[in-house]
């Protein structure tokens, strides 16, 4: 356990998206802590809540979504308690964003450089020419050349644009960056090359990255700790190296085997069978029990709570009691294999 | 620009086509068309004189074609005919005042009613469950049912008649000459009120509805989101953000509505014989001078065009990814 | 010439959804089915708005239909001494000319309705041949409908129609309504022909195609149903702008003053100094009829629009459902904070 303040604790965050059909909860329960400096990867396949999360701690979210319980603590305020004025101080100076499509979140009709001016001043008493100067820094830094700031965004490049999104989220140096998909949009080469250049920034300027992404592959090579959520829910929460090398929760096995590596030994893709659920009618019990190779009795009847395990790792799944050590790997690797050798008989 | 010369080409197109519109429908009627234009004429010029007005009409016993050819050049040299009700004036010289008093109480109406039309749009979107996103949109779509004329009529009646609040008709105090001076410029801005309203009346409720069903479309976009995450004020994000881009369907939604808007004046005009072209069609059309009905047609339809190009012109400078397309 | 509201022009996407797979009961509108009861049909009866349109028009049609039995008699005949005021004997009082005024509303709308969906009709019929064509084969033959549309919106209609009636002699129904639909129909085309470009877009026209469908089946059995809603729209649309564009040109004295109708009610009512002479009975029944049966059917319009149109259905949805919950909404858009928990 870090001594450290946390620089961003969410404890027990409830957002409900109120539908015609029923209230949908996106966000059930969700506590999770990141420490500054650090960088803390929230994966899970699309339609977990990841970015109902990620929006709701800047509260954003439109509607039909409110938030229903819990704390955000931002150092040591309860963010979901500020007033109008404080949450407009608070957002992009504390707490900045990095959208999944760049394209889609810049204004359309206004000069990038403009859009940038426009975060400076929201904040700061500046001049024009004071911020215009700020901005070609900016743009200096995440490697577009100054003379830009006057293009309009579909003048750039995909590369460029996030690169311009990134821009204007460091515009105030907030102490915590959210990055939503960042590289989703960009083919792999650029990709990689944003992904560089994040590091170095956050080298260079030392902020925490709460980063959200369903390719669990980059959070394993730039996260810390990482998070993992399925239906709403973190089923899982451990530090990078050990979530890779030793997943909990079968369903982190799960998306570990979805992806292949490029170093290490060859291995199979597995995937997971099944979808993901309907949240207005979720699964009984354990929301995963039904995709789950090693389901047993407890899981259809109840949900399983969060329990911590040794090494700063906690997991939500019966298999885990806390006291005895379990392998879900080996175990999920004989479930595969006996799949394999049964289909090989048909 | 590429944009801006599609267009061009596209109204002179149009335009061409009401020409070719004006040349046959005297043709269409049965008999003679000249004979049957100038029939009121008869009698009243001598033979040579009718002849040579059945000339400058294009009217003449060459082959269509010809006709054709010589109507075209003509229109395009500026002279429209002579008109019969009036003659022998040009029928330029007759339209020339009417085509002021018209672009006057278009412009302003227009206008208005664009402007506080978006404005209230914009903040009905915003405001969801307000006054103005809940009350006012029935309100202005019942004003908007009725015809522009009636309208214009009732309250020529309770306003002007019954209450003597305003002016009755024509475009300034009779017995005042035209100049520029403070009470010449106040009558015709006490004689515009009337006109002018009725048309802001009924046209607002399509401006409002418009610009309201657009901007509730753009506040769902990724950036409102973001520019509302960056900690701006909430109305640079619904003016600067929002509006800013809910604008560019309605300006062009704006090229389109001229037409009907203009139509609306147009009848507006003859209930409060405001001297503009739809007073003087009207005229045209009961006297049977049909050079004068048909040059007054053409300038409308130079006028909507006129205004879609600068309309073209002004999305332009709006929205700029059609700069660079 | 009364209200055009810009018909919203459908967009393909969906409401965004954030992280959430809201497959919730409700049909989308885009659903492959292809049924000929379009899923809105039930839920028009929830639109408030579209019910009390709905209303009012059937009371109209209703009086039309019924005119020989509510009001039996010439309507033009000479009832009484004119410019009476109203009374138990004549309810609407009497015009210019002496004649009963609620005979002749009653008996205009007859005409007034009739011209109103012939034109409504034709238009729309016209504007669907043309604009699905133009939006599904595309190329040449877009290039050229196009331009005959965007000739036929941009040259100004009361002025054509009235230069129109100046060259004709007589006019008979058949002429007013081929002028209107002349002048009404690249509205609809142009609305339904962007309608069209988009579906073709879709994976199921594409399935099609590459199946072999030929190209009027796929625009009859999968693209026409997928449209009912704009059709209906511009249907409804291309009335309110038959019965305007009529009542102003019989007002000016370019209809058939013999007809009774709205319009020509009108005319007669100036033309006899009606309002001079303080007589507004003469003026009014008239004018508010057709501000009622617009209005009635741009009700109808707004209600259809709000059901179909995707952003406006989640907004009036939300709306409601926020509303029941008491979810109190700041003065920004901020999310709300809603400390109790919810019943799930």
């Amino acid at each position: 356990m870090s001594q450290v303040r946390p620089i961003l604790d969410v404890r027990e965050l409830r957002v409900e998206y109120m539908s015609p059909s029923g209230p949908v909860v996106a966000a059930d329960n969700v506590s999770f802590h990141i420490d500054p400096g650090e960088v803390y990867g929230l994966a899970g396949e699309s339609g977990c809540g990841k970015s109902t999360v990620a929006l709701a701690l800047l509260r954003v979210l439109g509607p039909p979504a409110v938030i229903t319980g819990g704390q955000v603590f931002f150092n040591d305020t309860d963010v979901l308690r500020l007033d109008d004025r404080e949450l407009e101080q608070y957002r992009w100076r504390d707490v900045a964003m990095v959208f999944q499509s760049a394209m889609n979140s810049l204004n359309p009709v206004m000069k990038i450089g403009d859009q940038i001016i426009d975060a400076l001043q929201a904040h700061e008493q500046m001049s024009t020419r004071a911020a215009r100067e700020r901005v070609k820094e900016l743009l200096q830094i995440v490697g577009i050349d100054p003379r830009r700031i006057d293009a309009y965004p579909h003048e750039l490049s995909g590369g460029m644009r996030q690169r311009a999104v990134i821009a204007m989220a460091l515009a105030l140096n907030p102490p915590l960056l959210i990055m939503d998909e960042p590289t989703t949009a960009l083919d792999v080469v650029v990709q990689q090359e944003i992904m560089q250049q994040l590091s170095d920034l956050k080298s260079q300027f030392g902020f925490s990255v709460l980063f959200i992404t369903h390719d669990l592959s980059l959070l394993v090579e730039f996260s810390d700790r990482i998070g993992i959520m399925y239906a709403g829910e973190i089923v899982e929460e451990a530090p990078a190296k050990e979530l890779f090398k030793d997943p909990k929760h079968p369903y982190t096995f799960g998306l570990m085997h979805s992806f292949p590596l490029v170093h290490g030994p060859r291995r199979a893709l597995t995937g997971i069978p099944g979808a993901p659920p309907n949240l207005l009618d979720p699964p009984s019990g354990c929301r995963f029990h039904d995709r789950c190779a090693l389901a047993f009795a407890p899981c259809p009847l109840q949900r399983p709570q969060l329990i911590q395990l040794p090494g700063d790792r906690q997991v939500a799944c019966f298999l885990h009691d806390g006291v005895h050590d379990f392998d879900t790997s080996t175990a999920m690797q004989a479930r595969i294999d006996e799949a394999d050798l049964v289909g090989a008989h048909r | 620009m590429r944009y801006i010369g599609r267009r061009l080409a596209f109204y002179v197109v149009a335009f061409w086509a009401s020409l070719t519109l004006n040349f046959i429908l005297p043709r269409l009627m049965p008999g003679d068309p000249g004979t049957a234009m100038f029939a009121r004429m008869q009698g009243q010029i001598d033979p040579s004189q009718l002849e040579s007005m059945r000339k400058a009409y294009g009217l003449s016993d060459d082959p269509l074609p010809v006709q054709y050819w010589n109507y075209i050049t003509s229109v395009l040299h500026g002279d429209l005919g002579t008109s019969i009700s009036s003659f022998p004036s040009p029928v330029t010289d007759v339209i020339r005042i009417s085509f002021f008093w018209t672009i006057l109480l278009g412009l302003v109406a227009l206008i208005i009613s664009f402007a506080l039309g978006s404005l209230l749009g914009i903040i009905g979107a915003w405001r969801r469950n307000g006054f103005v996103d809940s009350v006012l949109p029935p309100i202005l779509l019942f004003t908007g049912s009725f015809p522009y004329f009636w309208i214009a009529t009732v309250a020529l009646f309770f306003i002007g008649f019954k209450w003597n609040l305003l002016p009755l008709r024509h475009a300034y105090a009779d017995g005042l000459s035209p100049g520029f001076n403070l009470t010449f410029i106040g009558s015709v801005g006490k004689h515009i009120i009337m006109p002018a309203g009725t048309i802001v009346l009924v046209a607002i409720g399509g401006w409002m509805l418009g610009m309201r069903n657009t901007m509730i479309s753009i506040l769902s976009e990724d950036y409102i989101m973001m520019a509302e995450a960056k900690g701006l004020s909430q109305r640079r994000v619904m003016f600067s953000y929002a509006a800013r881009n809910a604008m560019l369907p309605s300006v062009t939604a704006f090229g389109m509505a001229l037409g009907f808007v203009i139509s609306g004046a147009l009848v507006t005009e003859v209930v409060f014989a405001y001297p503009g072209l739809g007073y003087s069609l009207l005229t045209a059309v009961r006297q049977l001078d049909y050079p004068l009905m048909q040059g007054i047609f053409l300038m409308i339809t130079l006028a909507v065009l006129v205004a879609n190009l600068i309309v073209d012109l002004l999305y332009v400078r709006l929205d700029p990814r059609v700069r660079t397309g | 010439m009364s209200l055009q509201i810009p018909v919203l022009e459908l967009e393909s996407e969906e409401v965004r959804e954030i992280g959430t797979g809201l497959q919730g009961p409700e049909q989308s509108q885009w659903a492959r089915v292809r049924n000929w009861a379009p899923s809105w049909i039930a839920p028009l009866f929830h639109s408030k708005k579209a019910i009390v349109g709905m209303v009012i028009l059937l009371i109209y049609i209703a009086l039309a239909i019924l005119a020989p039995v509510i009001s039996p008699g010439d309507p033009k005949a000479f009832v009484a001494r004119p410019h009476l005021p109203p009374s138990s004997a004549h309810w609407l009082g009497t015009t210019g000319l002496g004649r009963d005024v609620w005979a002749q509303t009653i008996w205009g709308a007859r005409f007034t309705l009739e011209i109103g969906f012939l034109v409504g009709i034709a238009t729309t019929v016209v504007g669907c041949v043309v604009g699905m064509s133009a939006g599904y084969f595309r190329g040449r033959i877009d290039d050229v409908l196009s331009l005959f549309m965007n000739i036929f919106l941009i040259i100004p209609t009361i002025p054509l129609l009235v230069v129109l009636a100046a060259f004709v002699g007589s006019k008979d129904l058949a002429y007013f309504v081929a002028v209107l639909t002349l002048t009404g129909w690249a509205w609809p085309a142009r609305v339904i022909r962007s309608q069209t470009l988009s579906l073709r877009e879709k994976d199921f026209v594409a399935a099609s195609v590459v199946v072999g469908e030929k190209g009027w089946r796929i625009i009859f059995r999968e693209i026409l149903p997928n449209m009912l809603s704009i059709i209906v729209a511009s249907f409804i649309g291309s009335t309110i702008f038959a019965i305007g564009a009529q009542a102003a040109l019989e007002f000016l004295g370019l209809g058939n003053p013999g007809r009774v109708s709205w319009g020509t009610n009108l005319y007669w009512a100036q033309n006899d100094a009606g309002l001079l002479t303080g007589a507004w009975w003469t003026f009014v029944p008239a004018g508010v009829c057709i501000a009622l049966v617009a209005f009635a059917f741009a009700m109808i319009n707004y209600g259809v629009d709000e059901i179909t149109n995707p952003r406006l259905r989640a907004r009036s949805g939300i709306d409601k459902v926020l509303k029941e919950r008491k979810v109190k909404t700041t003065g920004t858009r901020a999310t709300p904070v809603v400390q109790q928990r919810s019943v799930s």
